[in-house]
């Protein structure tokens, strides 16, 4: 830089005095992070918001493959939202147990009520360790062309080893045999726990019974024992298999899908 | 630096290994080699974030004040790696849900800093660039490697394709519960380095200190 500048340091422009400062100085320093700061904030919250659309479209997406898996309609390449217009998504309030369109049915998403403390209670008997449980529930129906249900797909969570795991449950017709099961997240330990995505243990569950004829729930995960409502637990993941037995009992009990499975029965669902 | 725009990016594969010679980003290396298609999208991931971060801090290196350079450094990272996970959101949305928060560690991955700390806060943007995808090659190769390691091993399959059929399915191959899990990773990494430094003794490095000759019987 001239030296003719330096000594006259008010004519230079703006630009040319902040060069011209050291650039450890405190101005150019603040001025250097301000400056990439909103920079970078830009870059950053123009991705979020370009990218959102695709993202919220792969969530959904995700979910409905989730959904058509259980129901038995998924094969790979299948056209996810064609093969979706068979399913009916209903809302249900867990508390009388009959269909509610309190909300929107597409837009509901029962984990986010879940934590929300006015659309959520605490269940007196959490065996399933979810402690809030959303006052409706999202689930899923597929109909013939009669339009008489052929399947009940139930939404249920709970507490495994290490993680809450989620899944569906797929009854037939009469709300009692199972027709499929599967969990679509989950963080158990892999080769043990997350054995549960294992299609020959999954394969366990259709034909089971949920219900003995008393209408008690009888399904259950355990060790020994044989017959419609026994399912072998996993070898080696004992605590994802209690937590998985916990969960299926919670769901289809009194505090779950019970009352609902009851009124479907009856027809004042 | 001397060094050939060709030696410089094939430099850290072998002869300057981030992992196994400097010994860094190995936290990520442990929790996403499970399965080889998940380590080959955090290789990915990981070569563009600090390529494109190594030039960007070149780029402006002359106008860091050095009071608040590894912020700066870290701003800069920061915005690429929240990009990369956004971009992994709406396009591959399997990977990003089991890679989950290791894309957003892979800020914390010693392997970006380290090289812009080292190199491009010194260099010009494109030689910076290039050590940027040297470095992440680097980095990708102990990844995919660990990752055959443990998949074809832990699971028996390859990219996801059976290759030795287990017994859970009716084959003869006993998959090795361990290899799927976490610690295997460093028993497999430690191994490479091993292998490695026997490969090229000149890697080893220098002891600390020496164990003393015990004096007389005992």
């Amino acid at each position: 830089m001239p030296n003719s500048q330096e000594m006259n340091p008010q004519k230079q422009g703006l630009l040319a005095r902040f060069k011209a400062m050291p650039l450890d100085s405190a101005p150019r320093t603040i001025t250097v992070a301000v400056v990439l700061c909103l920079f970078c904030s830009m870059i950053v919250s123009g991705a979020a918001v370009m990218l959102k659309p695709q993202q919220q479209l792969n969530k959904v997406l995700d979910k409905k493959v989730n959904i058509l898996k259980v129901a038995g309609l998924y094969e790979p390449g299948v056209d996810v939202a064609k093969a979706f217009e068979k399913i009916e998504p209903r809302l249900v309030d867990m508390q009388t147990g009959k269909f509610t369109d309190a909300y929107d049915v597409n837009t509901y998403d029962q984990r986010t009520a879940a934590k929300d403390p006015s659309m959520s209670f605490e269940p007196a008997n959490d065996i399933a360790s979810i402690r809030n449980q959303a006052k409706v529930a999202s689930v899923y129906l597929l109909r013939d062309d009669a339009g008489k249900i052929t399947r009940i797909i139930l939404p249920v969570h709970g507490y495994g080893l290490w993680s809450t795991l989620y899944g569906f449950i797929a009854l037939n017709a009469d709300g009692n045999e199972v027709s499929a099961f599967r969990f679509y997240e989950h963080a158990e330990t892999p080769g043990l726990g997350a054995e549960v995505d294992n299609p020959k243990w999954m394969a366990l569950w259709p034909g089971k019974q949920v219900y003995d004829l008393d209408g008690d729930v009888a399904i259950g995960v355990n060790k020994a024992g044989s017959g419609v409502h026994h399912i072998d637990a996993l070898a080696g993941a004992t605590l994802t298999s209690v937590g998985v037995d916990n969960l299926i009992k919670f769901w289809m009990g009194e505090q779950g899908f019970k009352p609902f499975l009851e009124n479907l029965k009856n027809g004042d669902a | 630096m001397a060094e050939s725009k060709k030696e410089m990016l094939l430099d850290p594969l072998v002869d300057n290994n981030p992992i196994t010679l400097q010994v860094l980003g190995i936290c990520s290396a442990l929790a996403v080699t499970s399965s080889l298609q998940v380590a080959m999208v955090m290789a990915l991931a990981v070569t563009s974030v600090t390529a494109l971060s190594n030039f960007f801090i070149s780029c402006i290196r002359n106008q860091i004040p050095s009071s608040i350079r590894i912020i700066v450094q870290m701003v800069i990272i920061a915005s690429l790696v929240i990009l990369v996970d956004q971009i992994l959101k709406a396009y591959l949305y399997e990977i990003s849900k089991t890679l989950s928060v290791f894309v957003g560690l892979i800020i914390t991955n010693c392997i970006v800093m380290g090289r812009a700390e080292a190199f491009a806060m010194k260099n010009p943007p494109i030689p910076s660039f290039i050590d940027g995808i040297g470095n992440g090659l680097g980095y990708s190769l102990i990844l995919l490697l660990v990752g055959v390691i443990r998949e074809l091993f832990g699971t028996g399959s390859l990219f996801g394709v059976q290759i030795l059929q287990t017994v859970n399915n009716g084959g003869w191959y006993v998959p090795n519960g361990l290899l799927l899990l976490p610690p295997s990773a460093f028993f497999v990494i430690g191994l490479l380095i091993w292998a490695f430094r026997t490969w090229k003794p000149a890697q080893v490095e220098a002891r600390d200190f020496k164990i003393m000759e015990a004096e007389g019987g005992h």
